[in-house]
Parts: C-alpha cells; structure tokens; sequence
C-alpha cells in the first residue's frame, strides 16, 4: 500500500518538524534533551517503516545504528554532562520566544519553496518530505544561534545532524553504509570533543555562556 | 428539510444544554481523582445550578440593563453554537446558516458581552478580568482560525457539516497537517475554556484569575446561567474536536436510529475526551499571564505549519 506508506512517512516527517519547533522554544535543558530523545526515536521509525516498504535492507542496518547511538547513547551522554555539570535544572533565557517562532515560520515556507523544484527531480516515495528536512535543518541553525548556553546549541548541533540524515533517507533512500557510518562516529566523536570543550569552559570562566569565549582576544 | 431533520436539530440542542453540566462534573471528578481527593459527585454541577435558580439575584444599584441581558446572550450564543456544531448527526438545518467561521465569531460575541458586563458594574476585578480575556480572546481567534481553514483545506469546505461529511466518509488518510491542527486546537481550547495552564477554573480567590474574575459580581439566576454557559462552551469546544479530528460514529442518514446509535459514541468520545483534559490539566502548572502570548503564539505557529503542511505534501 504505497499511499499507507507515503502518509506515514509524512506523519512522520510533520512530527520531525513539531519536535524541531519544540527545541527552538524549550527553555529547560533537561526538557531540550527529551525532544532530543523523541526526535532519534522518530526518526529510527520512520527509516524502519521506509525500509520495510522499499525493501532496502541496508536502511534497516540504518534504523539500528539511528536507535543505538540517537535513542541510547548520545542522550545518555548528555544526561551525564549534564549532571556532572551539574546544569540539570538550567533555564536558559531566551530572546522574545514568539519572534523566534515567527522566524521560525518564515524560514519553513523559504524551505519549502528551495525544495519544491529539487523533490521534482527525486524519485523517492517520500520526496515531498525532502522540504521539511530542509526546513528542520535551518530550524536548528536558528537555535544554535539564538542560544547563549554552550549544552543548548551542542543540541542543535545534534539536531541538525538528525535533520540531515532525514534529508538523506527521504530523498535517496539513505547514504552509502560507509558515509552513514563515518557520519554517525563523527557525530559522536565531535559530542565528546565538545563535552572536553564544555569542561574547560566552565573552568576558564566559571560558566556555561558562549558569550564569555569573545574576550579570549590577544591585545 | 424534513421532520427528521428537524428532530434531530431539537435532540442534539436538548442533548448539549442538559448533558454539558454532565461533561463539566466528569471533568473535575476526574481531576479530583488524579489530585488524590475525594471527588465531588458526578451530578454536582447540576445542583449548583439547582440551587442559584432558587436563589435571589443581587444586581449592583451602577449596574445597567448590560449587566442584566448579557448572561442571557451568552447563554443563547452558546446554545446556537451547540445546535451548529455537528455532535450527533451532519444533517442539521442550522448548519447552513453559520460555517466555521461565523462560529468562531459566535464565541467573539459572547466574550465581547461578557467582557462588556464585567465592565459595566466598574469593579477593579471585572475590569482586570475582561481586560485578561479580551487578551487571550484575540490571541486564540485567529489560532483557531487557522485551525479550522487547515480542516477546510482539506475538505474544500468551510461548513462544519461539510468538513465532518468528507472526513468520515473517505478511505482512511493520516494527515499530518490534522496533526499540527490537533496540537494547536487542544491548546487553544484550553485558552478559551480557561483550564489550567492559562487560567484556574477551580478558584475565585486568585489575583491571577480570568473567566471567575469576570463573574464574580453575579449571582443567582445569572450567574447560574453564566456557569450553564460556561459548561456548554467546553461542551462545544470538546464537540467541535472531536467531530474534526475523530469524526467517526458522527450519524449521517437522515433516520433517527442513526442518531440513537450516534450518542452512545459521542458519550464514550466525550468522557475520554475529559478524562484526558483532566490529565492536561493535572499534569501542567498555571502560567504567568505575561507567558499566555508565547503559548498561543505557539497555537498559532502550529495551526500556520499545518496549513503550509498541508500545501506542500497535498495532504
């Protein structure tokens, strides 16, 4: 039934966008990482359904490693940090939630417009999502730069990350096995290097805010 | 236009007016339950209005015939609302004199005459609770405004009837545009029916208080009829949900077995429906009035993408 199929496969990407608004108005850091969680475990389903419908064997293998490292690991990292941080209960501050969300809209109907002529060309069953990707994409580079706090914007780095990989699935069936792979372990090394990073900020300036790295200038 | 027809139009009306107060008493026996309180009786909200009938009703000496009319036309506004909204059957001949949008002006007319007589009397609650209610009123309009024109999107067709006819009649779809609208119609009907996270229905002793701030100079016959209209407009929010997003079980053929068959099932929607209002309320703390713009911005903001959904998936 490929209607059946096409319709999930667009639940789920509207759900992958829902979530990706969720991030860019979430206020609390422990909150961030649960739709963090959420968005992983969409996004392991959605390559599941796509895969057992397309038959493509490989996005199965894709679906695990989504699941392992985005449902599993990289939040379980983040819980950690975050307690040994001890940033758990952390509430960020945030310019005017309503004009971001605003921007927020503009940047979707821009996304959908770029990929209108470009979802034309795929011959995916669920090319049509190839706009909320993109639209998911650019929401998360708005929240990296809306945030001040250093975990906030490693989330949407993170969420980027996820967007780029629907991006993939939906519109070419999935990378090839090595790129997903070199991919998903940069991604996770990149979380620890910018764990280290977090750290050494908070040492040099007793604080989590980005905002202090600008005064690191040579006179 | 038949006899039937007509019928039907009386049951669903009589049905709204006297099963609301009902919806109302599920609602908090179901809060008092998930609080660990013993929960007031099912049939309380119904006594209460008992009682304030028999009770003499004491108008302020400023107040003027404002004062006086304005439960009325809040309760008839209400009451139409009920007859528009398809609940037991599609096959309504009020339906073709109000769509979806006409509707929502309905609810308008009512906040704008309720908000009007909490001024009248020129107390400072009143005037604080219409001033708080005129806010969140014309945030939650245009939200569910677009609610419902992503519903009329879909279906080519403003009128309620019209929409819940080509919804339920089709082959099963999952829409993800219905999705967004879903999410942002429970929201705005929270606002509107002023449940937890934007205003208390449980107290009048709060300085952050919207709709009970609005009442509190009536009393007796008006403010039972005030409270009546208050039940009936969760009753028609709650109606206006479900016969969008699960239309199903909602009668069509013009015979009134359908409708028989019909109310068990909207009774089953309506008490789930409650039930998982209870479990919103329960489950979120009461905003700062300053936060309500950025929770209907975000109503809004959902109700907007699923339109934009809607037009780039074709679904």
């Amino acid at each position: 039934m490929p209607a059946l199929v096409n319709q999930l496969i667009n639940l789920f990407a509207a759900v992958l966008l829902l979530l990706s608004f969720g991030l860019l108005a979430q206020r609390r850091v422990l909150s961030l990482i649960h739709l963090f969680t959420l968005q992983g475990a969409t996004l392991t389903a959605s390559t599941t359904v796509m895969a057992y419908f397309t038959d493509q064997p490989h996005l199965y293998y894709s679906a695990a490693l989504t699941f392992v490292l985005k449902v599993l690991a990289m939040p379980w990292l983040l819980h950690r940090m975050i307690e040994r941080l001890d940033v758990r209960w952390d509430v960020e501050t945030l310019i005017n939630i309503p004009t971001t969300m605003l921007v927020g809209i503009v940047l979707v109907i821009f996304a959908f417009n770029l990929a209108l002529p470009i979802s034309g060309l795929s011959a995916s069953v669920a090319r049509g999502t190839l706009g909320i990707a993109l639209a998911c994409v650019l929401l998360s580079f708005l929240m990296m730069i809306t945030r001040r706090k250093a975990i906030p914007q490693v989330i949407g780095f993170l969420a980027m990350e996820n967007a780029l990989f629907f991006a993939a699935t939906s519109a070419t069936y999935g990378m090839p096995m090595v790129v997903e792979l070199g991919i998903a372990l940069d991604v996770l090394v990149g979380m620890i290097i910018l764990g280290v990073f977090m750290f050494q900020i908070r040492e040099q300036f007793d604080s989590l805010d980005i905002r202090h790295l600008e005064k690191l200038k040579e006179e | 236009m038949t006899a039937e027809s007509f019928i039907a139009q009386l049951v669903a009306v009589a049905l709204a007016v006297l099963g609301a107060p009902l919806l109302t008493g599920w609602v908090n026996q179901c809060r008092a339950w998930l609080q660990n309180k013993s929960a007031p009786p099912l049939l309380l909200p119904y006594r209460t209005l008992h009682k304030l009938f028999w009770k003499e009703s004491v108008v302020a000496e400023q107040a003027t015939a404002l004062f006086r009319g304005a439960p009325y036309i809040v309760f008839g506004a209400m009451v139409l609302a009920c007859g528009i909204v398809p609940s037991l059957s599609t096959d309504l001949p009020l339906a073709p004199a109000a769509d979806a949008i006409a509707l929502v002006g309905l609810f308008a007319l009512a906040r704008v005459f309720m908000s009007l007589a909490a001024m009248d009397i020129g107390t400072a609650f009143g005037t604080l609770g219409a001033r708080r209610e005129m806010l969140v009123g014309f945030l939650a309009e245009p939200a569910l405004l677009m609610v419902l024109f992503t519903a009329a999107f879909i279906t080519q067709s403003t009128s309620l009837a019209a929409i819940v006819e080509t919804i339920a009649n089709q082959e099963f779809a999952i829409y993800p545009s219905l999705a967004f609208a879903g999410v942002a119609f429970t929201m705005v009907s929270l606002a509107e029916n002023a449940r937890v996270p934007v205003d208390n229905p449980a107290t009048h002793l709060e300085l952050t208080m919207i709709h009970e701030a609005m009442i509190l100079e009536y009393s007796g016959r008006h403010l039972a009829l005030m409270e009546w209209a208050a039940s009936l407009k969760l009753f028609a929010y709650s109606c206006i949900g479900l016969a969008i997003f699960f239309p199903w079980g909602i009668a069509q053929e013009r015979d009134l077995a359908g409708i028989l068959l019909a109310a068990p099932v909207l009774a089953g929607k309506l008490a789930i429906g409650g039930a998982a209002l209870a479990v919103i309320e329960t489950l979120s703390a009461k905003m700062r009035i300053f936060r309500v713009p950025e929770f209907l911005a975000g109503a809004f903001l959902l109700a907007v993408i699923g339109i934009l959904v809607h037009f780039l998936l074709g679904a």
